[in-house]
């Protein structure tokens, strides 16, 4: 191995910027990683992790500040398929690989220059290698498809991935949440692996929500905070405590309604709780919230919850939940269809007669609902699309507030929407939890959790933890996220 | 045990069978059959339709479908009893051309990001105008060479078999062994996984329908052989048949999931089904209705065993 | 100018543009004597590709994959088996047309059985149920040509007011197709399904039988066609369906049924049907091929995904 001497910077990030829409993730972040050192990347949502490491690896570019890989500027041309050249490789949270193809071929894909006559035994040789030196004694089939083995077989080939060398070699590795899907075992072989390469003057960005993992493989930690780095010590200085106090804010007023007893009124949905998760109960006139890092199992349980309502083959008069969606582009808009039919989507069979649509009807609903909602447009005939994110935001949660339903679920809806919008919003739904319905609400903001009376922590696809009243805090919801931070 | 039966060959067992089920019925009801002559005349319509099915499939591994298929092959067949006959280099040039022609569709769908149905359903008026202008009442004539190569008996096992072992093997290789074929099958699997590894979808998305072109000027010239002469309609329902025999084969139609061997032997499976009918003395009336019988039961089946193979993981 | 704009906005104004020019074209060359026969001649044709095109487009509209290649054997089986019923008898047209219409919603509730229950793409569950109909059509003909009653024999090819009467019938499927696709919540439902079926699903839209239905009334759009189409030519033949598999995709396509999914129309589908048709009757004028015809077809088929293409990639309102 060639690798440059310990201590010189493999890549430098100086005063970064990136904003999607009205949402600076991350502000003037500067940020490095030298050889032979393993940076432990810590944040709750939102913190900026992942626009951080989406720019080191190309995936991003920053709106302002430079990029240097090895000491040179590539500016706006930093892409994945630079920094590949330069050796900087990423395991994604989405797996990358081709379902398809076997493991071998995988790796074809992966590096072109194996090429020729006899690439596969040569591929086959090299991953091989690769996955008995980081997890020895697996039992992979490198001839088997990538689509048949199992989530933890298909990680382990892609973090081998990422580690082998062919061309390039590979002098950056980041590994975000490496291990969310390897069992305890297979984790310790990846860290101590991670602490190998790291000493032989490799350099590792190490993202994960086991602050245990954190402590145990980085040389140093970087704690960030609503995209700004609030610390960078050596990780000998943090412990576990100290990390999650590190991620928290100061102390925040709650800015919380007074409400009536958490379980004041009728049981309107439930689920019961199985394989260690807790169960889930939601009363009518509650707002629930639930919590958690991103992707940990809550959009899933909200789409279960209101799949198992039917409605496949019929639609019913009485839907008992209507669905907010986050993801607007993959759950939400209608993107060929104008702001007004994207807002009564969800109320056709009360605006019809004999299954005509009473035309009238539908643009007074609509009409009342820009108002209430406050959708800024001059005509609801406009595309949805014309509108900005919050407003066609707005227009999905006035979809479902016009319904009859009782109980809504919301998926995040308030990701990528700025100040102004999300306090109408609140306002709007503080409003009719007063009236008696109920709120389901994924979010991964901590002032919109601190709103809810109950709150539902979710870790690995499970609830974790439920807090109630005054609990409902952001030192609370941290220590049930992270794995390993409960006493 | 898993290590031997894995899903790409419970994907292949399924047509395998139904084809081995349909053979032993076919010799039971008829064991005349059994015997070199009867094996070529069971199998030998199926060499055309084994290529066209090849070619299919090389669309379908890019996720992209031709259904121009049937009229593309009647044009080839035309050009082969008309020019290729009369005039071989022209002729020769203008197969070509037709190669060429597939390669620009492949390349025109990728850059506009149509959608491949439409266009190959407005190069199915294109090829079938063609074919027409080119031979308008049925006629012409194979070159000598195709017709002896088609009708030629090689010793022991017919020509129908061997060709078609010899077509599977060679499309194995191409797609499921090489290189190319790798990543012909990760764009069908991941297309941007396979773009963010540094390869250019553009050009697999055009050599996978230069090499559909190949496949299919290849039916064409086989279809002549065997028919002698060529008219304009004379392969239109390869289209539906090309694709159901990739499907029976085990193939699917996103996914980069596809299998050579199986695209034959599902091939090899619809031809049979009709002559399984005539000899149980069923009218032909039921052919085609047999061949859809037939597709059905072997989803039915996959699905099942998905479901089951599906447990079996989650155990 | 405005009014302009706006017509020209619409994709199927292009099609009854070309349309006119097509049939001035022909009008002219043959010195306006053929104009009233012209003009018959096209209504009457291509009021059988607008009713299967109505129902392929109902089937288009519900978003990528969705295509029903069954139509052709639909037509047929419907066709033969209502002749055979009717048996020459006027008494007997009334039940015939029941048949037709059976036929239809049994094959459209087995292509979505199919589609539901194996989970295949409706391409292949179509076109594996296209295979078993087509052969019971077979069985059923047996080759004897059964000719219609005279009754609905004098119906199909006659005219009302000077207007053919098949195009009358499909003037009214048109009529109503436009107002279940406009101003229904089926239509509504059909359109957000075919733009994001997640999302409908989550919005509340029974998808599931929204997409049941469409295909039954695929179905029997296509089965009642075969009944006129059959009593038109004097009897069902076996291959009568053939032509209208690539028909059927194309008129939608031309007519500006966005392929993608989301987004039908009904008046684009009658300007292209009049279309082809006016395409083949100029031609003929000018004594080119049928080659030509098929040719020119596939063509203007790619010329008109390639034109839509353009405005797909440029974002709306940029100019």
């Amino acid at each position: 191995m060639a690798n440059p001497a310990p201590g010189a910077e493999v890549i430098k990030v100086d005063g970064a910027d990136k904003s999607f829409g009205a949402v600076r993730a991350i502000k003037n972040v500067s940020f490095s990683v030298a050889a032979g050192e393993c940076v432990g990347l810590v944040g709750h949502n939102g913190a900026g992790k992942s626009t951080l490491v989406n720019i080191i690896n190309g995936g991003l570019a920053a709106d302002s500040g430079t990029v240097r890989v090895e000491g040179m500027v590539l500016g706006g041309h930093h892409t994945i398929a630079t920094a590949r050249d330069h050796g900087v490789r990423s395991v994604f949270q989405e797996l990358s690989l081709c379902p398809n193809l076997t493991v071998t071929e995988n790796t074809h894909i992966a590096h072109a220059s194996l090429n020729g006559w006899g690439w596969r035994r040569r591929a086959e040789a090299m991953i091989r290698a690769k996955l008995a030196e980081i997890f020895p004694g697996n039992s992979i089939d490198c001839r088997r498809m990538v689509g048949e083995l199992s989530i933890a077989e298909r990680q382990m080939v892609e973090i081998a991935m990422a580690f082998s060398e062919t061309g390039a070699q590979a002098r950056l590795v980041i590994l975000d949440e490496p291990t969310s899907s390897l069992d305890a075992s297979l984790a310790t072989q990846l860290l101590g692996y991670v602490r190998s390469f790291v000493a032989s003057g490799g350099a590792v960005v190490l993202v994960s929500h086991i602050l245990g993992e954190i402590l145990a493989a980085s040389t140093r930690v970087v704690v960030m905070k609503d995209g700004a780095i609030v610390a960078a010590r050596p990780a000998g200085e943090f412990t576990i405590p100290t990390l999650v106090a590190a991620m928290g804010s100061v102390a925040r007023e709650r800015d919380r309604r007074v409400t009536a007893p958490a379980t004041s009124g009728a049981l309107v949905l439930s689920e019961p709780g199985v394989a260690g998760s807790i169960a889930f109960a939601a009363n009518a006139g509650e707002m629930i919230g639930l919590a958690g890092l991103a992707g940990h199992g809550q959009t899933r349980m909200l789409v279960g919850l209101f799949m198992t309502q039917g409605g496949d083959w019929r639609a019913r008069r009485d839907q008992k939940v209507v669905f907010v969606a986050g993801d607007r582009f993959v759950d939400g808009t209608f993107p060929r269809w104008s702001i007004l039919k994207n807002l009564t989507v969800s109320l056709l069979r009360d605006l019809s007669r004999f299954t005509l649509l009473r035309l009238a009807g539908e643009r007074q609903v609509a009409d009342d609902w820009k108002l209430r909602i406050g959708i800024r447009t001059e005509d609801l005939d406009n595309p949805i699309l014309s509108l900005s994110g919050g407003n066609q935001q707005k227009v999905l949660f006035a979809r479902a507030l016009a319904t009859r339903s009782p109980v809504v679920l919301m998926d995040d809806p308030m990701r990528g929407v700025d100040i102004g919008t999300k306090q109408e919003v609140h306002a709007l739904l503080r409003a009719e939890t007063d009236k008696g319905r109920t709120f389901v609400w994924y979010s991964t903001e901590m002032d919109e959790l601190c709103q809810c009376d109950r709150v539902y922590v979710f870790r690995e696809g499970k609830i974790v933890g439920e807090l109630r009243g005054d609990d409902v805090a952001e030192a609370q919801v941290l220590a049930a996220s992270f794995a390993g931070a409960v006493a | 045990m898993r290590g031997w039966l894995n899903a790409e060959r419970v994907r292949l067992l399924v047509p395998g069978l139904s084809l081995a089920f349909l053979l032993a019925a076919v010799f039971w009801l008829q064991p005349r059959a059994m015997s070199y002559t009867g094996l070529n005349l069971l199998f030998n319509l199926a060499v055309p339709i084994a290529l066209a099915t090849i070619a299919q499939m090389l669309i379908m591994t890019v996720n992209d479908l031709d259904l121009s298929m049937g009229t593309f092959v009647s044009f080839v067949a035309c050009v082969t009893a008309t020019f290729l006959q009369s005039d071989p280099l022209v002729g020769m040039l203008i197969l070509l051309a037709c190669i060429g022609v597939y390669a620009g569709l492949g390349v025109l769908i990728h850059l506009r990001g149509l959608p491949s149905i439409v266009v190959t359903l407005g190069m199915s008026f294109v090829w079938g105008g063609l074919a027409v202008l080119l031979l308008p009442a049925p006629g012409g004539s194979a070159p000598d060479w195709i017709r002896w190569l088609m009708k030629s008996k090689p010793p022991l096992v017919p020509m129908a078999i061997v060709a078609s072992i010899l077509i599977a093997g060679v499309a194995h290789v191409l797609v499921k062994r090489s290189a190319f074929g790798t990543v012909l099958r990760g764009v069908g699997g991941n297309e941007r996984s396979v773009a963010r590894a540094g390869w250019s979808i553009l050009y697999a998305r055009a050599a996978a329908y230069a090499l559909a072109g190949f496949f299919a000027v290849l039916s064409g010239i086989c279809l002549v052989g065997l028919t002698t002469s060529a008219d304009a309609n004379i392969a239109l329902r390869y289209t539906l048949l090309s694709i159901a025999g990739v499907i029976l084969g085990g193939g699917e139609f996103i996914g980069g999931r596809v299998s050579p061997i199986g695209a034959v032997i599902g091939a090899l499976t619809l031809t049979l089904a009709g002559s399984f009918l005539s000899f149980l003395h069923i009218s032909p009336d039921w052919q085609i209705g047999a061949q859809g019988t037939i597709l059905i039961a072997v989803l039915a089946l996959r699905l099942l065993l998905d479901r089951r193979g599906k447990m079996d993981a989650a155990l | 100018m405005n009014i302009l704009k706006q017509a020209f906005a619409r994709p199927w104004i292009w099609s009854f543009a070309a349309t006119l020019a097509v049939w001035l074209v022909t009008i002219a060359f043959t010195g306006g004597a053929s104009t009233l026969g012209l003009s018959q001649a096209a209504l009457t044709f291509a009021a059988f590709s607008i009713i299967v095109g109505l129902g392929q487009m109902f089937v288009i509209t519900l978003g990528p994959g969705n295509v029903d290649l069954s139509i052709p054997a639909t037509m047929t089986l419907a066709g033969t088996l209502s002749l055979k019923l009717m048996d020459t008898q006027n008494a007997l047209v009334i039940p015939g047309l029941l048949v037709a219409i059976a036929v239809g919603i049994a094959v459209g509730v087995g292509n979505y059985g199919l589609i539901n229950l194996l989970r295949i793409p409706p391409i292949i569950a179509t076109l594996s149920s296209s295979f078993i109909v087509q052969s019971t059509a077979i069985w059923s003909n047996r080759g004897l040509r059964i000719k219609p009653p005279p009754s609905i024999a004098d119906f199909s090819t006659g005219a009302t007011l000077g207007l053919p009467n098949v195009a009358i019938v499909a003037l009214v499927l048109s009529l109503i197709a436009w107002v279940v696709l406009e101003k229904s919540i089926f239509g509504r439902q059909i359109s957000a399904i075919g733009q994001n079926m997640r999302a409908a699903r989550l919005a509340g839209v029974p998808v599931d039988g929204v997409r049941f239905s469409t295909y039954v009334l695929c179905a029997t759009l296509a089965a009642l066609c075969g009944f006129l189409l059959s009593c038109f030519s004097g009897g069902a033949a076996l291959n009568m369906g053939t032509e209208y598999l690539l028909t059927s995709i194309a008129v939608v396509v031309i007519g500006g049924t966005a392929v993608a999914g989301g987004f039908g129309n009904v008046p684009g589908i009658w300007g292209a049907s009049l279309f082809l048709f006016l395409v083949v009757s100029m031609l003929n004028t000018y004594g080119a091929s049928a080659g030509v015809r098929l040719l020119l077809t596939g063509l203007t088929i790619i010329a008109v995904v390639l034109a839509g293409s353009r405005t797909i990639a440029k974002p709306i309102g940029s100019d």
